[in-house]
């Protein structure tokens, strides 16, 4: 089967209505429930198809802070900016235009500076490959796309380092349901993270936390089938971890994209935008690979580099990533903050909050 | 960012592929899959594939949902 034709099966009008009335009938059921997703396609999705307007109202979709692009901290660009006037550095389209303390990627461009959007770290090394000058490419992304920056490091390419931003969800999930945090009755966990970690790994948060989750795909049908999942589990009691992307995700993930992880990267406490330091969350390189490492690679360099975080007046990006407001609640909405002016992170990236509602709200 | 598109696979070849999304077709990294074979259908993601996928799964998963099977009724 092709597909397309996949799709339409798993999208087939009946196959939603039928979760749609199960959905009903749960929440007559169960009453109000809060269910957090943690993936910025899954807010795209969700809000594309207008699956909000066909839950019962009581069903509330909240989005937390599942968009890389939003998470990663100024610090991290303007740390990037500040090499680029010796380097080609290399980034995913998302971050280009996302806001910094010393401007965003593409100001910097602007200035002279010599900063190319890549589909893939595979054109990083291209450009590596034909360039005298050093690239250096901006690593950011969760455990989907770190194997990638994992995978090339392991073939040592000549000119090239990474600066690795890349962080890791389980962690932040046990931040955001730490007391005082976001108040949710359930997880949507991403889907193609969890090709790579499984769902094993998010065993422990629902014990510790009490807390259903259900690791879900991208179709407004699998969307769905995540939440009827959820609401069972609440329902019946149960706090559990489900696969409800079985076509595309083990329990135990991808054993070799998880090996070659553990080759090259090392667990570290790293910041994320909009929260404090998070535990274990993020990766950084292994001094085996330190040649790659554009901290070791340019470290003397790197010792100039001077940091003061202005903040930017007024944005509450950071309790949108978190989940405790939604975007309309920041007053900067639409009013000062738009895609073609963004104040906060979350305005910029496709798969950023504040995006999404501006351009389908 | 996560977002990983669903492509068959065409050829492979010492760890890169060729492969079809739908009628544009790009070489994509293998090396974090074990076994891919022309004919297979993967996930990619930036230029890697990470996971196949198991279409007996999707259509198991969706059978009680749906009418399957008269899909013209």
């Amino acid at each position: 089967m092709e597909i397309h034709e996949l799709k339409n099966r798993i999208n087939d009008p009946r196959v939603i209505e039928n979760l749609l009335k199960a959905i009903r009938k749960l929440s007559d059921r169960i009453g109000p429930v809060r269910i957090m997703h943690v993936c910025g396609t899954h807010e795209h999705e969700i809000v594309r198809f207008g699956l909000r307007s066909l839950l019962p109202q009581e069903v509330e979709i909240i989005s937390g802070p599942g968009c890389p692009v939003c998470v990663t901290p100024k610090r991290d660009i303007d740390r990037a900016i500040f090499l680029a006037d010796r380097c080609i550095i290399t980034t995913y389209g998302d971050m280009y235009r996302v806001p910094s303390n010393s401007g965003s990627f593409e100001a910097a461009t602007s200035e002279g500076n010599d900063i190319r959007v890549v589909y893939s770290i595979t054109d990083a090394l291209d450009i590596a490959a034909n360039e005298d000058k050093e690239v250096i490419h901006f690593g950011i992304g969760f455990e989907t796309t770190s194997p990638a920056s994992a995978a090339v490091l392991i073939d040592q390419p000549r000119n090239f380092s990474i600066l690795s931003v890349h962080r890791l969800i389980p962690p932040a999930l046990s931040f955001l349901l730490s007391p005082g945090e976001a108040k949710v009755d359930a997880l949507l966990n991403p889907g193609h993270v969890s090709t790579i970690i499984g769902t094993e790994v998010y065993e422990d948060i629902s014990k510790k936390f009490r807390i259903p989750q259900v690791v879900t795909g991208f179709e407004p049908a699998d969307i769905l089938l995540g939440i009827y999942m959820v609401m069972k589990q609440i329902n019946e009691g149960r706090c559990e971890v489900e696969n409800g992307y079985k076509r595309a995700i083990k329990r135990e993930g991808n054993r070799k994209a998880q090996k070659i992880l553990k080759e090259v990267f090392y667990i570290k406490d790293a910041e994320w935008r909009g929260f404090p330091e998070i535990l274990d969350s993020g990766y950084g390189i292994r001094d085996k690979y330190e040649e790659w490492d554009a901290l070791k690679k340019f470290e003397d360099e790197l010792g100039d580099f001077v940091y003061e975080d202005q903040g930017e007046k007024g944005c509450r990006c950071g309790e949108v990533l978190r989940g405790l407001i939604k975007p309309e609640e920041c007053g900067l909405f639409r009013e000062v903050c738009s895609p073609s002016n963004p104040v906060g992170a979350c305005m910029v990236s496709s798969e950023g909050a504040c995006n999404i509602a501006f351009k389908f709200g | 960012m996560c977002l990983a598109i669903p492509a068959k696979v065409i050829e492979v070849d010492k760890g890169v592929g060729k492969v079809d999304f739908g009628g544009v077709l790009r070489t994509v990294r293998l090396d974090l899959l074990e076994d891919v074979k022309s004919g297979d259908y993967v996930l990619v993601h930036v230029g890697f594939a990470i996971e196949k996928l198991d279409e007996e799964e999707a259509i198991e998963c969706f059978k009680i949902w749906g009418a399957y099977g008269d899909t013209r009724a």
